[in-house]
C-alpha cells in the first residue's frame, strides 16, 4: 500500500499533550471487520490478525472515534451535560460523514460512513469488500492501488473538483470529501497516480 | 470457628443421616457420601465438588464502592453440595428419632448469633446437622451472581429468609459492553419466592431486569414487606412502583438508585398518589432516576405525614421552589438529594426561603442532587455545611471559586464526590480542609478521550497530603504520573478501594514518559487494606507482576488498555489468593494466560473478558477442565460461528449449569 501513513501521521497537527499520544496505529473499523468474516475464508481470517495490533480489535462508535463504553461512565452521568455535547457536534464531533460510491459499471451506489475508516488503507480495504462482488471475472483484479491494479478511487471535493484519493491527509480528506468514485483504471489517467502507486 | 466444628460430630450416633436410602441419591456428592460414611465430616480436599463448594465460602458482601445500600450485613451464597437441600427437605417430615432435638435447639440458638456470611458459610460445612441447622436460621440470603444458583435451590436450602440481595449483570453492562436482553430477570426468582417466602421484609436488586409485573407480586405476596431497593436495575415503570406504593403497607424504605426506569417523559403513572392515607412508616423515599413528573401535592402530602423519614432524595421535576417546601414538612430529615437546584421559569427567586430551610434542618448529614444548579442557590446550603458527612456534587458544574465558600465550611467531609470542572485547585481546598475525608471520587465533566484534562496529578497529590484517612478513590483524569500515585500510597495508607481512570488510553506518566507501573505497584505494596484496584494508563506485564505480587487482599480488579502478554494475566491468576471479580477489556491475554487461572476459577464470583485475544477454542477448554463454570460466549450482533476473533467471555462458577434463558447472540460452551 502507497500511503506512507507513519510520516502522515507525523505530519498531522493535533491537540494533545506533547508527548503523551502514543497510541497504537489505526485499529480496523467495525464494519471492515464485519466485511471481511462474512467472505468466510482463511484469508480473511489472518487479514484480521494483521490488522489487529496488540490491543485486539475494538468496536468504534462513529462520532469522535471513541470507544463503546470507554471512558467507563455511566449513560445517565454521561448525558447529564448535553451542552459540552452540542459544542462537540457542532465542531464535527457527532454524527457520521455519509458519502455515496459508485463503481464504473455496477448497478447501485453503496453509502458509507467516512468517520468509521481511520486510513486510506482501511477505507481501500472496505471499498474492495465492497464492490468485489460487481466486478466480472476474478476479485484480484478490484485492487485499488498496488502493482496490476485496474481501478482508482477518485473523490468529488467541496469545490466539486474530481480528485485522485490518497493525495491529502486523511482528516482533511475527510473533511472534504462530497462522493467517491470507483473508475477503470484507463479512465484515471491524467489524475495523480499516487494513490495507484 | 476451627475449634467448635468437631464437636458436634464426635458422637456417630449423632448423625441424623444413617439411614442410607435417603442419602444415597444417586447425584450425591463425594462429600455427602463421606459425611454419612462418619468417618471424616470434611471432604476430601480432591474432589472437584469441594474446590466449588469451599470456593463458594468466599466473597459474600456485593459492595463495589457504588451503593450505600446493599453494605447489609448478609450472608454468603448457597451452597454446591448435590442436593444436601432435597436430602434435608426429605427429612424434616421424619419421626422424632431421626432428629436430636437437643443438640439441634442449642445449635439453632447459638448459630442465631451469626450474621457473617462467611462464618454461616463455614459453619454449614461441619456437619449435616450444623448444615441443616444454618441452613433453618439464615435470614439475610446474598447471591451475588443470579446464575450461580437456581431460585428453587436456594429456596429448596433456606426456608425461612427474611432479606434477599441478588445481583445480575455483571458491572460491565453499565457501559454498554451487553447488548439488551441478556438476562438477569427477576421474574423467575419472585415467582419462587412469593409462595415460599411468607416473612420476607426486604430485597435488594442490583443489575437485575424488573419488569412491573414482578413489583405486582412483590407488592401483594409479602405482608411484611419493608425495605426495597433497586440498583440499575431496568425493566419496570412507574406503574410498578405504584403497586409497591399502594400495597406495601408496611413499607419502610424505597431506594432507587440509577435505575433505567422505563416510562417515556412525562407519561408516568401518579404513583406517588398510591401511597395510602394517613400516616406511613415510611423512612427513606429515593427517586432521582425515575424521569417523570411526580405530583408535587401528593409529595408534599407524604412527606408531611411520614414522620420517620429521614432520607428523601427527589427527581430533577422538583425546583427549589418545591424544595424547601418539602423540607420544611420534614425537618428530621439527615438525608437530602436535591432536585433540580435552580427555580424553573417565572416560578421566582427563593434564595431566602432555602437558606431557612437549610438553616432549619439541623439534621441533615448527606446532601446530593444539585441538577441543573444554578449558582445563585449554592449559598443556601452554607448553613448545613458544617454538619455534613457526605456531601455529592457530581452533577453540579461548579468552578473553583464556587466551590471554595462550600468546602471550606465542610470540615466533618467525609465522603465527596465531584465534578473535575473544580479543577486542582479545587482538590486543592478539598485537602485543607477535609482532613476526615475517607471518599472521594471525581468525576469527569467532559467524558471523552481527548477532552482537556482538569485534574491531574497535582490534585491527586494534593488530596494524598491532606486527606490521610482516605480508604476509598476514584479519580478520572487524562493524564498522571507515577509520582503522584506513589505519593498517595505512601500518604493514605488505609486505601482499601483505588480507582484511577485515565481516560486517554496507554497514556504513560506525562513527566517522564514511562509506563504508570510503578505507581500502580506501590500502590498495591504500601496499601496493605486493599481489596479494590482499578488500573489505566500506559501498562506492562509489570504492572500485573506487582499486582500479583503484592495484592494479597484484591478481591477486584479493573483491567482496561493495559499490559503486553499473557504473563499480565497470569502473574494476577497466579499471585491474587483473594480474587473475584475480575474484568478485562481490550488486552492483549489470550488462551494461554486464560488458562493459567483453572485453579482458581472456582474460588471467583466471574471473569470478564471482552476484545482480548482469546478464543474459542480456549474458552472450551476451560468449560471442559471446569464443568461446574458457566462460559458463555457474547457477541454483539448474530455473526459466523466461526469466526476466530471472540467479542466477549463472560465467565462464572454455578451449581445452576448453563441457563435455559439465554439468548440468541449468547453461546453457553
Amino acid at each position: 500500500m502507497i500511503i506512507d501513513t507513519e510520516n502522515l501521521r507525523a505530519t498531522e497537527l493535533r491537540l494533545g499533550l506533547p508527548g503523551a499520544d502514543e497510541e497504537a496505529p489505526d485499529r480496523p473499523a467495525r464494519g471492515c471487520k464485519r466485511l471481511m468474516t462474512e467472505t468466510g475464508s482463511e484469508e480473511s481470517g489472518s487479514r484480521i490478525e494483521v490488522l489487529e495490533d496488540d490491543r485486539g480489535p475494538e468496536a468504534t462508535v462513529s462520532s469522535k472515534a471513541q470507544v463503546v463504553g470507554w471512558p467507563p461512565i455511566r449513560a445517565n452521568r454521561k448525558n447529564v451535560f448535553p451542552g459540552r455535547k452540542a459544542e462537540a457536534e457542532a465542531a464535527g464531533g457527532g454524527g457520521g460523514i455519509y458519502v455515496k460510491v459508485s463503481m464504473d459499471g455496477a448497478p447501485y451506489l453503496r453509502k458509507i460512513d467516512l468517520k468509521l475508516y481511520k486510513s486510506y488503507e482501511l477505507l481501500r480495504e472496505a471499498l474492495e469488500d465492497m464492490f468485489k462482488c460487481f466486478t466480472s471475472g476474478d476479485f484480484s483484479s478490484v485492487t485499488l492501488g498496488g502493482g496490476g491494479s485496474n481501478y482508482a478511487v477518485a473523490y468529488e471535493d467541496k469545490d466539486g473538483d474530481w480528485m485522485l484519493v490518497g493525495d491529502v491527509p486523511w482528516r482533511m480528506f475527510i473533511s472534504s470529501c462530497k462522493r467517491l468514485r470507483i473508475m477503470r483504471g484507463s479512465d484515471a489517467k491524467g489524475l495523480s497516480p499516487k494513490f495507484l502507486n | 470457628m476451627k475449634q467448635i466444628k468437631w464437636y458436634a460430630c464426635k458422637n456417630p450416633k449423632k448423625n441424623i443421616f444413617n439411614p442410607p436410602s435417603v442419602l444415597f441419591h444417586r447425584e450425591a456428592s463425594p462429600s455427602i457420601r463421606l459425611l454419612n460414611s462418619k468417618t471424616s465430616p470434611i471432604p476430601p480436599p480432591s474432589s472437584p465438588l469441594r474446590e466449588v463448594q469451599f470456593a463458594m465460602l468466599g466473597n459474600g458482601d456485593c459492595d463495589d464502592g457504588n451503593d450505600d445500600r446493599c453494605s447489609l450485613n448478609t450472608c454468603g451464597i448457597a451452597q454446591p453440595n448435590s442436593r444436601p437441600a432435597a436430602a434435608a427437605s426429605s427429612l424434616v417430615g421424619l419421626p422424632p428419632p431421626f432428629f436430636d432435638q437437643v443438640l439441634d435447639n442449642v445449635l439453632e440458638n447459638v448459630l442465631c448469633f451469626l450474621t457473617s456470611h462467611r462464618d454461616r458459610n463455614a459453619a454449614s460445612l461441619v456437619c449435616k446437622s450444623w448444615f441443616l441447622a444454618e441452613a433453618q436460621t439464615r435470614l439475610e440470603l446474598f447471591i451475588g451472581n443470579c446464575y450461580a444458583v437456581s431460585p428453587a435451590r436456594a429456596i429448596g436450602r433456606f426456608r425461612c429468609i427474611q432479606s434477599l440481595v441478588l445481583k445480575g449483570k455483571p458491572r460491565f453492562a453499565d457501559f454498554n459492553l451487553i447488548p439488551l436482553g441478556w438476562g438477569a430477570r427477576f421474574s423467575p426468582w419472585i415467582a419462587a419466592m412469593a409462595p415460599s417466602y411468607p416473612s420476607l421484609q426486604r430485597i435488594c436488586l442490583k443489575r437485575m431486569t424488573v419488569a412491573d409485573a414482578d413489583l405486582v407480586i412483590l407488592a401483594t405476596s409479602f405482608p411484611s414487606f419493608r425495605d426495597l431497593t433497586l440498583i440499575c436495575c431496568d425493566g419496570f415503570t412507574t406503574a410498578g412502583l405504584a403497586a409497591i406504593a399502594e400495597n406495601c403497607r408496611q413499607l419502610r424504605s424505597l431506594d432507587l438508585i440509577e435505575n433505567d426506569v422505563e416510562d417515556d417523559d412525562d407519561d408516568g403513572v401518579d404513583w406517588v398518589s398510591c401511597f395510602p392515607p394517613g400516616k406511613t412508616c415510611l423512612e427513606s423515599l429515593v427517586f432521582d432516576c425515575v424521569g417523570c413528573a411526580v405530583n408535587l401535592e401528593a409529595l408534599e402530602s407524604l412527606v408531611a405525614r411520614s414522620p420517620s423519614l429521614w432520607r428523601l432524595r427527589v427527581n430533577d421535576y422538583i425546583s427549589v421552589g418545591r424544595l424547601f417546601r418539602l423540607m420544611a414538612r420534614a425537618p428530621q430529615l439527615t438525608h437530602l438529594g436535591t432536585g433540580s437546584f435552580s427555580s424553573f421559569d417565572g416560578e421566582g427567586d427563593f434564595r431566602a426561603s432555602l437558606e431557612s430551610a437549610f438553616m432549619a434542618s439541623k439534621s441533615l448529614v448527606c446532601i446530593s442532587g444539585f441538577r441543573d444548579l444554578a449558582p445563585e442557590y449554592l449559598p443556601s446550603i452554607y448553613p448545613a455545611c458544617a454538619n455534613l458527612i457526605s456531601l455529592n456534587l457530581s452533577y453540579a458544574l461548579i468552578t473553583t471559586d464556587q466551590l471554595k465558600p462550600v468546602i471550606t465550611r465542610c470540615h466533618n467531609l467525609q465522603t465527596f464526590w465531584v465534578l473535575d470542572s473544580v479543577l486542582d485547585e479545587g482538590l486543592q481546598m478539598v485537602a485543607a480542609t477535609c482532613k476526615n475525608l475517607r471518599e472521594l471520587r471525581v468525576f469527569p465533566l467532559d467524558a471523552t478521550e481527548d477532552s482537556e484534562g482538569s485534574v491531574s496529578d497535582v490534585g491527586l497529590v494534593a488530596i494524598s497530603e491532606g486527606c490521610k484517612k482516605l480508604q476509598s478513590i476514584l479519580y478520572f483524569c487524562q493524564t498522571m504520573t507515577n509520582a503522584a500515585v506513589v505519593a498517595m500510597s505512601n500518604n493514605c495508607q488505609d486505601l482499601v478501594v483505588f480507582r484511577l481512570c485515565i481516560m486517554g488510553r496507554h497514556r504513560p506518566d506525562h513527566l517522564t514518559g514511562e509506563p504508570m507501573d510503578e505507581g500502580f505497584g506501590a500502590i498495591v505494596k504500601n496499601c496493605k487494606n486493599l481489596t479494590r484496584l482499578a488500573v489505566s494508563g500506559l501498562l506492562t506485564d509489570k504492572a500485573f507482576a506487582y499486582i500479583g505480587k503484592y495484592g494479597k487482599l484484591v478481591r477486584t480488579l479493573s483491567v482496561a488498555f493495559a499490559g503486553n502478554s499473557d504473563l499480565g494475566l497470569r502473574y494476577v491468576l497466579e499471585g491474587c489468593p483473594k480474587l473475584q471479580k475480575l474484568e478485562i477489556r481490550d488486552s492483549p491475554f489470550g488462551d494461554t494466560g486464560l488458562l493459567s487461572g483453572i485453579h482458581h476459577y472456582y474460588n471467583m464470583r466471574f471473569l470478564w473478558m471482552s476484545s482480548c485475544k482469546v478464543s474459542v477454542k480456549g474458552c472450551k477448554e476451560v468449560a471442559r477442565r471446569l464443568p461446574h463454570m458457566v462460559v458463555e460466549v457474547i457477541r454483539d450482533r448474530l455473526e459466523d460461528d466461526n469466526s476466530v476473533a471472540m467479542e466477549k467471555l463472560y465467565m462464572y462458577r454455578s451449581l445452576a449449569g448453563p441457563r435455559n434463558d439465554a439468548p440468541p447472540f449468547v453461546k453457553l460452551l
